[in-house]
């Protein structure tokens, strides 16, 4: 489904030139689901970001379903997204003066669905992730587990082809970690891929491949039983009492 | 077509960022109050002013006979002066730009004016059929006096509506007789004066048969003429003459201040008229002003509106919405809260100017405070349309940058 041959981004710092991503080669086939990993810096999330066309690449070819996705106009690359693409944050970003509802409904009225259709639509989009009873809830009145899980039924009301979060669980718990996970299990079972950025292994653990980004280059690629998100306890992810800290 | 979606969108949009459309539009608002007050009070200054030469014609000049102050040619100070007939007829005769003219004379004593059992007394004038016109005299019923009226000495009379309504109360007044001081006048006309009463409580008779009648000789205390067209700088040039023909004929020093009182109405309205179109001209430019403070109010609230929304466009965007769609939104929102509070900055003006009309006495120079509707709208829309350029190119910049800008800003 996705082809990245040879992605490079650069960014510039004043005069310094940054050089984030140095040809990257990379194959997401539909309904995955991948973790990439990578210590600060090692070019993560702006993989992320060119993967959903939230940002471009200076040189390489992006290809989603054999169309090559360059120098799009962000007019171009809105449709896209709105069509093929979800997102999740980490902090969420939910918008602040919209209730849960309608958040999740937002997608929608970008694609021109009707008001009473969107706001069905989403409410059983928020339904599937637990949170029927908090559609007319704001974003400061959920804790951080049941906004991220706004944010997701928001990514998935459009039925996107690929979901891509980036630290999905970094600024959230241990227990409401393995939730949100079991909610991402959930998606790719039903053929949505899911692309994840995160730098805990014991998150990783629960994906299916793993990519290791080092210096904006992928050192390793490999492929991995999943472990299930709920009920099992996992090493590494009950054990770090400031992996919160760290995370942000 | 109306976009509802739209709309809901906008209204959700401005009803959960209520400081942010409240400052907005308290901006709007007021500039609009402010103007609406400002235009209207000059209107009421200006229809004030025009309601003292109502009944007057503007370009009128009176002529008063008064008392020497200066000696001249032997001649001690504090001489009576009196015109004549003679002094109307050289004047008439050889001073240019004149008009409309008439004497003025008066009964000496008090004039009982009665009919039958009805009596009463009231002022008696004695002119010219041209004085209608230096008065601005409307005639309601019958004519006015003519030429044959003074030329035959008739003994015809046009009446006030209240001495009509005095003598007559509600019968005809038309060819009835009346008394003046015990001689017998015919009733020919009946006027109305948009004055004070007492204009309306007057009589108007031919000068020569008042002349010849009440013993006046061929004296007449005043004399008073139109101008025609002519301009303040050539009304100037008729008094002069006026005032050098009359020292002329009756010895008296034309420098004397005293001799004569000249009231020059073109001179007057011109002041007024000057001093009013300051006046206009300065309510303009602070309400000019008071726009342009608005005009930038509203650009500045929509410029930091713009920057503390960023975050939320790059969340827009990051879900599907084009650059044109975020634009588009945020201009009618900010059109929609100029709009409104424009309104209601109007509505509130009107309501203003309605309760200082009806608070404020009936003040001499300050009557009936209107505002131009189309001024004001026109108004409102400049302060719409400044606004939605203020939001625009913020909003264009704002909506053009890659989200994962936008979703970083803080």
């Amino acid at each position: 489904m996705i082809q990245l041959r040879g992605i490079h981004k650069s960014y510039w710092m004043g005069t310094n030139r940054l050089h984030v991503l140095r040809g990257i080669d990379l194959d997401i086939a539909p309904g995955e689901f991948v973790a990439i990993m990578g210590a600060s810096g090692s070019g993560k999330s702006t993989l992320m970001n060119v993967l959903g066309l939230l940002d471009n690449y200076d040189e390489g070819e992006y290809r989603f379903d054999g169309e090559l996705y360059r120098d799009l106009s962000e007019t171009r690359s809105a449709r896209i997204r709105s069509e093929r693409i979800g997102f999740v944050f980490q902090s969420f970003h939910l918008i602040p003066f919209k209730t849960a509802l309608s958040n999740v409904a937002l997608p929608l009225y970008y694609r021109k669905v009707p008001r009473r259709e969107r706001l069905g639509l989403a409410a059983e989009y928020l339904a599937r992730v637990g949170l029927a009873d908090r559609a007319t809830h704001l974003p400061r009145e959920l804790s951080g587990g049941q906004q991220q899980r706004v944010a997701i039924a928001r990514a998935l009301i459009s039925r996107p082809r690929i979901l891509l979060a980036d630290e999905p669980t970094g600024a959230l718990d241990s227990q409401t970690s393995r939730e949100i996970m079991a909610v991402l299990q959930d998606v790719q079972s039903e053929g949505v891929a899911v692309v994840i950025v995160t730098h805990e292994h014991a998150i990783a653990s629960m994906t299916d491949r793993v990519i290791h980004l080092v210096d904006g280059e992928i050192a390793s690629d490999r492929r991995q039983q999943r472990r299930p998100a709920l009920d099992v306890p996992i090493p590494g992810l009950e054990s770090t009492p400031s992996r919160i800290a760290a995370a942000s | 077509m109306i976009d509802f979606d739209l709309w809901q969108e906008i209204l959700e949009t401005a009803s959960r960022n209520k400081l942010r459309s409240a400052l907005t539009g308290f901006s709007v608002a007021w500039g609009i109050f402010m103007l609406v007050v400002l235009l209207g009070s000059g209107t009421g200054l200006q229809q004030g002013v025009e309601y003292q030469f109502r009944d007057d014609a503007t370009n009128s000049i009176y002529v008063r006979a008064g008392r020497t102050s200066l000696p001249y040619r032997g001649m001690r100070p504090g001489r009576f002066l009196e015109f004549t007939n003679r002094d109307f007829d050289a004047l008439r005769e050889r001073v240019p730009g004149i008009e409309h003219m008439s004497a003025r004379a008066f009964i000496r004593g008090t004039t009982l004016v009665r009919r039958g059992r009805e009596s009463g007394t009231f002022s008696v004038r004695a002119v010219h059929p041209g004085h209608r016109f230096v008065e601005k005299t409307l005639v309601r019923e019958g004519r006015y006096l003519n030429d044959l009226d003074l030329a035959e000495h008739r003994k015809s009379a046009v009446i006030g509506t209240l001495v009509k309504e005095a003598l007559f109360g509600a019968e005809p007044a038309l060819g009835r007789e009346i008394e003046i001081n015990g001689v017998v006048f015919q009733v020919v006309g009946v006027f109305d004066d948009e004055g004070s009463e007492q204009e309306r409580e007057l009589v108007y008779v031919p000068v020569t048969t008042a002349q010849r009648a009440f013993g006046g000789r061929d004296r007449m205390a005043q004399i008073l003429f139109t101008t025609g067209d002519a301009t303040l700088a050539e009304s100037q040039e008729m008094e002069v003459t006026v005032k050098e023909l009359l020292a002329n004929r009756h010895l008296f020093d034309p420098a004397d201040p005293r001799a004569l009182f000249i009231t020059n109405n073109v001179e007057i309205y011109q002041r007024f008229a000057s001093l009013l179109a300051s006046i206009r001209t300065f309510i303009w430019l602070v309400g000019i002003g008071t726009l342009v403070a608005g005009v930038v109010g509203v650009s500045n609230i929509m410029m930091i509106a713009v920057k503390e929304r960023t975050r939320e466009i790059g969340i827009r965007k990051a879900v599907g919405a084009t650059p044109f769609s975020v634009v588009r939104l945020i201009l009618e929102e900010t059109v929609l809260i100029t709009a409104v509070a424009g309104y209601v900055g109007l509505v509130l003006g009107v309501f203003t100017l309605e309760g200082l009309s009806r608070v404020l006495p009936e003040a001499e120079y300050f009557r009936n405070p209107q505002v131009d509707l189309r001024g004001a709208i026109a108004a409102t829309v400049l302060l719409i349309v400044a606004g939605a350029i203020a939001g625009f190119f913020p909003a264009r910049r704002a909506a053009a940058i890659r989200p994962v800008e936008a979703l970083r800003y803080e």
